[in-house]
């Protein structure tokens, strides 16, 4: 079993932050794990995205050109990105940010309000938490344990104090029905 | 009275440089100096390329030959790893001013712990008497066969005066070695630079106003002529900048 | 053993470092290696290290040229545009005999070119980088474990026989997370132990050290580098590293290094699946070039296939390897961009790799 999740959206999204958090869910899971970012200027500010691969197997290419999982959080991206997922796929729209739908009839889109959800739970900024508890929940890796050790291992000591936050912003996202 | 020999850190080498040429007497005060601090052990000197390319030669302590231009940032690895030995450069313009340019500015400015032993005789001597950084308005070179026109080439660089304006500078002393009492007070100078490394305080550069009698032409007495009465007003003797740049405490013991 | 954590390659090459006893580490910042300096600068005074940002690349080097010459273990690293800068100081360094790791995390070049991963700088970096008569050792990691399994191994090589040791990635295995273990050893910074030739001060106890690779005599010189050219020898004997899979009843094997290696090996793996007689072949040593590995390799091949990030490069050696016994056909993707497993895959069919 392989996931390959592309996630894109603006610069100071938390784009490569929510990539790790599912890098370490997997790699706690026991799985083989990559991550890796875009880089260059556009880190500042910009578009970014990130490749993360969980696989049973070791891991070949880590660039992922057709995921099998998406998330997008702006309206670029997902213009960009939402043909090149695998049939069969599953796409994470934040639907307060992305204007549109798909009209793919192969792969699963999940169209949640994580930037609207976040502001009204005093989570602001945690957009990205609350998409990445959907798809974690969505390829079945959900063990509590694994998933708060990940989230502990992801964010610094100096915001130790962030991590209920979070959880809450995961809950969210993993409790999300539509 | 002290007798009058070989400094323990020259070796037994004869030099190859040319008669009347000042390298010899710059040696013979680096030499005296390490002999005097009983340092020999302790001391790692790097080489130019140029002239005293082959100077590893005659100092009797270890020394390592830079490539061109980049014996600051060599004594700076050697300095780093070993903070507690003492490293000194020996360089001509061409190496210092010229291609080393940045080399020996940033050394400078980090107020890197080493001597940097600077020999100024306004030419290229190894390859045969070309222009270099620091050759003077007008004068006549290989590569400025109708005299150093300054619109065309510039203007000569003066390292003490420019180094001076960095922080990280201890000591920037221009001296010449052409008489007895200029002499003393080169190997002064040298002895403090490396009294400032001793106590960690910063960097120092002694420039040596110096003579290169067979490019510039010259007799080595019509030289030390030339050096009084051309060089010294353009580039004249005298402190440019002293002063512990760290542990000052150390500097007024 | 602690337990894996995901690290960027960059980051896990500088940790290594640090637990081989580098102690010196001379640095300017360029995309996409920039992470070593950085993470380097927050380690390095912890552990009783040195970290130097340097002026510039020609800096840097002739910094580890300094270090080095007195027996420290030292590194600096860079990316293409930068380590063209370093030729001098590489050069010298090999003349001079002395130990060294550099790092090159390669982008697309020539000129500024672009920031993304390639690998370009074979030539460059296999042929030894600076002017002379010399080899530099060269190491190819392909996952972040080996990014930080071969700087320790350079490390190693290089003590042994006095010649800079390259570790050659690029953008893709700098800037990608896998997991990556670390021992609990304590770190032990080197000390110019072992090294009677170093240029650290003769304490009044010996003869004074030169470090140097000016011979004006021409014989003498030539006999300087014929000695080194038989360490190269046993270099080349003894040290070629490979990795070959599914080589042995491969009709065609795909011949990578570094990054395109996984890639390539993505596409062999779809291609076994499909029924396709494929291997893969990595020389985790560029030189010492894996030759006789390579010849076991391709012993019941057809055909061989070469993947770079350039234009072809590697595809030279590889033929040269195998005295052009078999067809060697090139694919690549280059300036930046990386091959597709899928297009690897396309390129094994055309070959006849469907029959």
């Amino acid at each position: 079993m392989t996931n390959e999740f592309l996630l894109a959206g603006f610069g100071g999204q938390g784009i490569l932050f929510a990539g790790k958090l599912i890098a370490y869910a997997g790699l706690y899971a026991g799985k083989e794990v990559s991550w890796l970012p875009s880089y260059g200027p556009e880190m500042r500010g910009g578009t970014c995205n990130c490749s993360v691969t969980l696989s049973d197997l070791p891991i070949g290419s880590p660039l992922i050109l057709n995921p099998t999982e998406l998330m997008v959080m702006n309206t670029p991206s997902f213009d960009k990105f939402i043909g090149s997922v695998k049939a069969g796929g599953m796409a994470f729209i934040d639907s307060t940010l992305v204007e549109g739908t798909s009209d793919r009839t192969d792969i699963k889109c999940f169209y949640i309000p994580a930037t609207g959800m976040a502001n009204e739970n005093g989570l602001k900024g945690m957009a990205n938490i609350i998409l990445a508890g959907k798809m974690l929940k969505e390829i079945g890796l959900t063990d509590e344990a694994v998933i708060e050790k990940a989230l502990k291992k992801c964010i610094p000591p100096k915001k130790a104090d962030k991590l209920e936050a979070n959880m809450k912003a995961l809950r969210l996202g993993m409790d999300f029905n539509g | 009275m002290p007798e009058f020999k070989r400094p323990h850190a020259l070796t037994d080498a004869y030099l190859h440089y040319c008669p009347g040429c000042t390298h010899g007497i710059v040696h013979r005060l680096v030499a005296e100096v390490i002999d005097e601090m009983g340092i020999e052990g302790d001391t790692v000197g790097v080489c130019p390329v140029g002239c005293s390319v082959m100077a590893y030669d005659y100092f009797n302590c270890d020394m390592m030959e830079a490539s061109h231009g980049r014996a600051p940032a060599v004594a700076t690895g050697v300095k780093r790893a070993n903070p507690d030995k003492f490293v000194f450069t020996y360089q001509g313009d061409g190496d210092l001013a010229a291609i080393g340019t940045a080399e020996t500015v940033h050394a400078a400015t980090r107020g890197e712990n080493i001597t940097v032993i600077f020999i100024n005789n306004t030419t290229y001597g190894m390859t045969g008497g070309q222009m270099a950084p620091t050759t003077l308005p007008g004068q006549i070179t290989q590569t400025t066969p109708y005299g150093r026109n300054t619109d065309i080439e510039g203007f000569p660089v003066k390292m003490c005066e420019m180094l001076s304006q960095l922080d990280g500078v201890a000591l920037a002393q221009r001296v010449t070695v052409i008489d007895p009492a200029n002499i003393r007070k080169a190997k002064a100078a040298i002895r403090k630079g490396f009294e400032y490394q001793k106590n960690k305080q910063g960097f120092s550069i002694i420039e040596v106003l110096s003579t290169c009698p067979t490019n510039w032409g010259l007799t080595p007495v019509q030289a030390i002529e030339r050096l009084k009465n051309d060089m010294i007003p353009y580039y004249p003797l005298g402190v440019y900048k002293d002063g512990a740049v760290r542990n000052k405490e150390a500097a007024a013991q | 053993m602690a337990e894996k954590s995901l690290m960027k390659g960059n980051e896990a090459l500088a940790e290594a470092a640090l637990r081989a006893g580098c102690k010196c580490f001379f640095g300017y910042p360029i995309t996409p290696q920039t992470e070593i300096a950085a993470y380097l600068s927050k380690r390095m005074p912890k552990v009783g290290g040195v970290f130097l940002q340097a002026e510039s690349e020609v800096a840097a080097i002739n910094m580890v040229y300094g270090c080095a010459g007195s027996g420290i273990r030292c590194m600096t690293s860079s990316s293409s545009p930068g380590i063209s800068l370093k030729s001098e100081g590489i050069s010298y360094i090999a003349g001079a005999d002395l130990p060294c790791v550099i790092i090159d995390v390669m982008r697309g070049g020539p000129g500024l070119g672009g920031i993304q991963p390639s690998q370009a700088d074979y030539y460059q970096i296999t042929k030894g980088v600076g002017h002379g008569d010399y080899h530099i050792i060269v190491l190819a990691p392909s996952t972040v474990q080996e990014m930080a399994d071969c700087v320790t191994r350079a490390f190693d090589l290089a003590d042994k026989y006095r010649m800079p040791a390259v570790v050659l990635a690029d953008g893709l295995l700098g800037q990608m997370m896998e997991p990556v273990a670390f021992d609990d050893a304590e770190i032990v910074m080197s000390d110019a132990s072992g090294k009677p030739w170093a240029a650290n001060g003769h304490k009044n106890s010996r003869k004074h050290n030169i470090i140097n690779s000016l011979y004006l005599q021409a014989p003498e010189l030539e006999d300087k580098i014929r000695a080194r050219y038989e360490r190269y020898k046993q270099v080349e004997e003894n040290e070629t590293r490979a990795v070959a899979d599914y080589c042995e009843d491969a009709d065609i094997v795909v011949v990578a290094y570094g990054s395109t290696a996984r890639l390539a090996k993505s596409a062999v793996d779809e291609a076994r699946k499909q029924g396709i007689k494929a291997g893969v072949f990595r020389p985790v040593t560029l030189y010492p070039f894996p030759v006789k590995e390579l010849n076991d390799a391709v012993k019941n091949a057809k055909k061989v296939l070469t993947v770079e990030m350039s234009m072809g490069q590697m595809i030279d050696d590889v033929k040269l390897a195998i005295n052009c016994s078999r067809p060697v056909e090139f694919f690549g993707r280059t300036g930046g961009v990386i091959p597709a497993p899928s297009e690897i895959l396309a390129k094994i069919k055309e070959m006849g790799g469907n029959e």
